[in-house]
């Protein structure tokens, strides 16, 4: 999912010599002609940089992403939801693997990709830094979260740099069942005694603000979206996509009975869109600050997994090279008379 | 310290009977052994493939973006290598 603006704008891109002037004319004209760019083309270190970022903090909100639904796994009510919920634990971390191998292509290696995050000189997307308090918060995930990741997910498909498009399209195809199965468990909530439908609200109330966040700042301060139209990297600025999320997901909500926490939120006849009240960008900062509810959790979740698995890498290799050393001995032995 | 790195591979699936087998990304593994199987839960979650390949990805050798015409401009020109180049009488029929 989750490509989010977040960083500091970009220094001012050198001014590179006339040839580099000239490459990188023909490179945007690449780019306006709809062909993709390939890990060996030339193209200028901005847009590198600005991609390797971008699909590196993506990577990196798959991955987080898997720890405030991992936290359920045990406790799923039944053992269909059970399975259900692994199975898109792990596709979540299917989606971090084929983000990192995209950003690698880049000429960044994982490993200091990983100590980007584990430092906390790399950022992942908001939303992960909320808890999930109750069963019925997998179902509003699921289906807003997952179902807000779709909306940025789609257009990226069609990005200019060609390993990330084709990644996004593999992760696309993955993210509908993630969608539908969060708004299966909301519905049969729904459904349920008084309780539980009161439960699937209370996820509801909690996560509709975070995930209008999810879509970054509004354009008006947003940092990027220029270049990064003119780039085709992103298609639609942050504003549109959290509209096109809005109206199709207040219908849903309304199918479920359900409430949307926001007094203003209004049905627009003439422009045919749900209008919907102000956002609380100082919360949307303080969570990228460092200051969310579960900041310090997720960090240190990730930093101890990571440690943890130290001595499995370090086996395997291990045991890797003393195959390789074997193989080549075994070669090197003169054959017997 | 620092982690050693470990290797890159590619990965390339025959998605059904018939077919060759299509490049579909890259994976991180020891060795083989554990990068074919890094390579079946990465990429064959839902019924992609009947058969996997890996490749360490330092042995793929590739041309340079910057010698595609050189490399690849010459056959434009070559259109007798194409049967339209051919003129066959209508009345000798399809061939
Ligand atoms: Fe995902
Ligand atoms: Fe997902």
């Amino acid at each position: 999912m989750y490509t989010q603006a977040l960083n500091a704008r970009e220094n001012a891109v050198p001014v590179g010599s006339p040839e580099d002037a000239d490459r990188a004319a023909r490179f945007q004209a690449r780019i306006d002609a709809e062909e993709r760019i390939e890990p060996n083309d030339w193209m200028p270190e901005a847009y590198r940089r600005t991609l390797t970022r971008q699909i590196s903090q993506h990577a990196h909100s798959e991955i987080v992403g898997m720890l405030p639904e991992g936290n359920w796994i045990t406790r799923a009510p039944t053992l269909k939801r059970k399975a259900a919920l692994l199975a898109k634990v792990q596709d979540e971390a299917g989606h971090g693997l084929y983000l990192y191998s995209a950003a690698e292509t880049l000429g960044t290696s994982r490993e200091e990709l990983f100590d980007q995050l584990l430092a906390g000189r790399a950022k992942y997307s908001s939303i992960f830094n909320y808890p999930t308090l109750t069963w019925a918060d997998i179902g509003a995930i699921g289906w807003l979260v997952d179902g807000a990741a779709i909306m940025n997910q789609i257009p990226l498909c069609r990005c200019s740099y060609g390993p990330y498009a084709r990644a996004m399209i593999r992760v696309c195809k993955e993210e509908s069942f993630h969608q539908r199965q969060g708004y299966e468990i909301m519905l049969t909530l729904c459904r349920g005694t008084p309780e539980q439908k009161a439960m699937a609200q209370d996820a509801l109330n909690r996560w509709w603000w975070p995930c209008l966040m999810m879509f970054g700042p509004p354009d008006a301060e947003s940092q990027h979206s220029d270049q990064s139209a003119k780039w085709k990297i992103k298609r639609f600025s942050n504003d549109e996509l959290r509209q096109k999320f809005v109206d199709a997901t207040v219908p849903q909500g309304q199918y479920l009975g359900l409430t949307f926490p926001d007094p203003d939120l209004a049905y627009d006849e003439a422009a045919g869109h749900w209008r919907y009240g102000r956002i609380d960008w100082e919360e949307f900062k303080q969570v990228l600050a460092g200051n969310g509810p579960c900041n310090r959790q997720r960090m240190k979740q990730r930093r101890d997994a990571h440690a943890a698995g130290a001595w499995v890498r370090e086996a395997a290799m291990a045991h890797a090279e003393k195959r390789a050393r074997r193989a080549a001995q075994a070669d090197a032995v003169p054959q017997a008379a | 310290m620092p982690e050693q790195k470990i290797p890159l591979w590619e990965v390339f699936i025959r998605s059904r009977n018939g077919l060759a087998h299509k490049h579909v990304g890259s994976l991180h593994a020891a060795d083989a052994a554990m990068a074919l199987q890094a390579a079946r839960d990465v990429y064959t979650r839902r019924g992609e493939g009947l058969s996997l390949w890996v490749v360490p990805s330092a042995a793929i050798v590739a041309s340079d973006p910057a010698d595609k015409d050189v490399m690849f401009e010459p056959t434009a020109s070559k259109i007798y290598r194409h049967p339209t180049f051919y003129e066959v009488p209508d009345e000798v029929g399809h061939m």
